[in-house]
């Protein structure tokens, strides 16, 4: 018989619930990501889309089941995996230029105690230019727009150089021609084979950005090629019809613990 | 004692010679509380980067306790009760016990971070000033000098004391610069370096121990109140002077060691003062200057910068306003420069007789308006130049507005107003491509009243 979660997909989650002081945030999901996709995570607000990443990335405790990676967990496979935080997760006050934060995407393969030399500038200068910002290397990062920023984390996300890309909102809060460039290095990325998991908010534009989807509202409420799940009723399901009971039973969960 | 005879007894040569270190007595609590200053500077800017400057203030005061208790036991069992290693092992314990109890009460309370060192540093401190006055009953042991490591007094430490605290320093300073990548990434973004495969908690639980180290150390000279000052007053004043952390990291160590100096060497010559007191001072003066000066952030910098812009706008829109008069009363083409009266100009921008006189006498400075005898103002040859390309540049812009932000023509020429100040040399080639226009002059989309400074749309 044929595995429930085959090795070949690079994230496979099974049976995944994640609670926040015992308020469960995701429950029970069950996901596939097929190899090469450019894969939309879409929801309202609150249906737990960053933490869905963040469990993959260990970046939160899990309270039940696993997720894996090409077929192994996720401790043995960091290589392959490059994530962009949002962008509001950092203070961009801190004393460091465009540069130096992309530089920190070569720290993991530099390994402890070893300084950053010209060969890991080199490549973090590259990443900025393959993102249009290469001139803004030197400046401090205060002094960038929200959408250079944004582009910042993404080309230390390309220093990483990975196989898998966990993307949180890489499209909030941006400049148009930002998003232009950030779906255009999504499908260079697609376009080399990399698969592509990233959060999403803007319902207009997911057809046309993403081939793969998965509709989140607590769980998974549906999840496939966009063309067969992005549909009036899995729209409905997940953004309309409260989940009146599954919020019910939340909520007296977390009541238990007090 | 007069006041002139304090001055008259104030030796100069004494000053010299404990300022460079020429006596040997005060030669090495000066060079330990120099390193000492390097060192919590050093280590001070990454604890303010990790946002974690209050933990260090819970973690000084939770120190007392270990103080008392450790004097109780060493003398108890018989020991020199004021050895310096054991007094500050006592003080290490009960420093991370407390820093451990804030964040157990963060995890386990839904209490926030604050309420909890508050708590913390309030019930150690009062339990260590409790235990202290205990063991001063203690019969044999005299506890005199325990104080000294509430407000700090260099000069109690003896010799072999200075050669301890110098290696720890050396040591925590070293540990903080292998780390520097390290700890740089957990600073500005733990989640990303947890996802990198950095162990977060490990580098967490060293910062804190490199902290707890240099506290600790640093408490016979500083006193347990006042070190947090000495972690974080060089870290926040070296920010004002720089956006780069190396160069913060450099000039946060360099700012603690002076401080670290000149409080050491004053209180080497007043023994009277307190020394942790006049290190924080010596410590806050530099704030103080580095607050209104700094380079990067400064408070006058950053006025002086806005004054530039406040004045550079004033000085264009005279500019501009003498040039749109000069068209508006002209009909001949290529306009000439001839001289305008003052009433002229105040209508046309609604400027009071003070902000006008104010503005031209700016523009004069710069060689662009001079003033004829009779009272009229007349660009300079310069100021012509500099009128038309202004001129040229706001019309770009309002074109630019109108044509692709379906501004309204009437309402171009104030949302012009603000930006057109702004825009280099790169941006007006850029309009120029996207209106196709290179004419040296462009026609205004509006008209422009002079008479009544009122401007409308086109009638036509």
């Amino acid at each position: 018989m044929r595995p429930e979660h085959p090795p070949e997909f690079p994230l496979a989650i099974h049976d995944l619930t994640v609670a926040y002081h015992r308020k469960p945030v995701l429950w029970d999901i069950e996901l596939n990501v097929p190899q090469g996709t450019l894969a939309g995570i879409v929801g309202p607000n609150g249906a737990g889309k960053s933490t869905l990443l963040k469990a993959c990335l260990d970046l939160i405790p899990k309270t039940s089941g696993e997720v894996l990676i090409y077929g192994k967990p996720y401790e043995d496979q960091r290589d392959l995996i490059a994530y962009v935080p949002q962008r509001e997760s950092v203070d961009w006050d801190f004393p460091v230029s465009a540069l130096d934060v992309v530089v920190m995407g070569t720290y993991r393969k530099l390994g402890w105690f070893k300084r950053v030399g010209k060969a890991q500038r080199q490549q973090a200068r590259e990443a900025l230019e393959q993102v249009g910002i290469g001139h803004l290397a030197d400046r401090q990062i205060s002094q960038l727009s929200g959408g250079q920023q944004q582009r910042v984390f993404l080309a230390r996300a390309l220093v990483q150089d990975a196989e898998i890309y966990f993307m949180d909102e890489p499209f909030a809060a941006v400049d148009a021609a930002t998003e232009q460039a950030v779906i255009e290095l999504l499908q260079n990325l697609n376009a080399k084979g990399k698969t592509v998991l990233c959060v999403h908010h803007d319902l207009a534009t997911v057809s046309r950005y993403f081939d793969h989807l998965v509709l989140l509202n607590m769980r998974i409420v549906a999840s496939g090629s966009t063309s067969e799940t992005f549909t009036r009723e899995n729209l409905h399901k997940t953004y309309g019809g409260k989940l009146n009971l599954l919020d019910d039973v939340a909520e007296a969960l977390k009541n238990v613990g007090r | 004692m007069s006041d002139v005879s304090v001055i008259a007894s104030f030796d100069f040569e004494l000053l010299w010679e404990t300022l460079f270190l020429k006596t040997y007595n005060t030669r090495l609590v000066v060079v330990s509380v120099t390193l000492l200053g390097a060192a919590a500077g050093l280590i001070g800017s990454f604890l303010l980067l990790r946002k974690q400057s209050l933990l260090g203030d819970a973690l000084s005061h939770a120190t007392l306790p270990g103080i008392g208790i450790a004097f109780a036991l060493m003398s108890a069992l018989g020991m020199n009760a004021k050895s310096l290693p054991g007094l500050l092992a006592g003080a290490t314990i009960t420093g991370l016990l407390g820093v451990l109890l804030v964040l157990a009460i963060k995890r386990t309370t839904r209490l926030k971070e604050d309420a909890a060192m508050g708590i913390v540093l309030s019930v150690f401190f009062g339990l260590g000033v409790a235990i202290l006055r205990m063991v001063q009953k203690i019969p044999g042991q005299s506890s005199a000098g325990l104080e000294s490591f509430i407000y700090g007094k260099p000069a109690s430490m003896i010799a072999s004391d200075r050669l301890f605290i110098i290696v720890v320093l050396v040591i925590t300073t070293f540990a903080c610069l292998l780390l520097l990548k390290e700890f740089t990434l957990l600073c500005f973004d733990t989640n990303f370096a947890s996802t990198e495969g950095w162990p977060t908690l490990t580098l967490d639980i060293l910062l804190m121990a490199l902290v707890t180290a240099v506290t600790v150390i640093g408490l016979q000279a500083v006193g347990l109140i006042l070190i947090i000052a000495f972690l974080i007053t060089p870290a926040t004043a070296a920010r004002f002077w720089t956006n780069n952390l190396r160069h913060m990291l450099w000039l946060a160590a360099i700012i603690g060691a002076v401080s670290g100096w000149l409080g050491a060497s004053v209180s080497a010559l007043l023994p009277k003062l307190p020394a942790g007191a006049i290190i924080v001072i010596a410590a806050a003066v530099i704030f103080l200057i580095s607050m209104i000066f700094g380079r990067a952030r400064g408070v006058l910098p950053r006025f002086l910068r806005h004054l530039d812009l406040q004045r550079k706008v004033g000085r264009q829109h005279i500019l501009r306003s003498t040039y749109e008069i000069l068209e508006n009363t002209q009909e001949s083409h290529p306009i000439q420069n001839l001289p305008i009266s003052m009433d002229l100009l105040r209508k046309h921008r609604y400027w009071s007789k003070g902000e006008l006189a104010k503005v031209i006498r700016q523009a004069r400075s710069e060689d662009h308006i001079e003033r004829r005898p009779t009272g009229e103002i007349c660009l300079s040859e310069s100021g012509f130049g500099e009128a038309s390309r202004i001129t040229r540049n706001h019309r770009l812009w309002e074109l630019y507005l109108i044509k692709h932000a379906d501004i309204a023509p009437s309402h171009v020429d104030r949302d012009a107003d603000m930006v057109e100040h702004l825009l280099g040399a790169e941006i007006v080639r850029q309009l120029e491509a996207e209106l196709d226009l290179e004419k040296p002059i462009v026609e205004s989309p509006h008209v422009i009243n002079t008479e009544l400074g009122l401007q409308s749309e086109p009638t036509s």
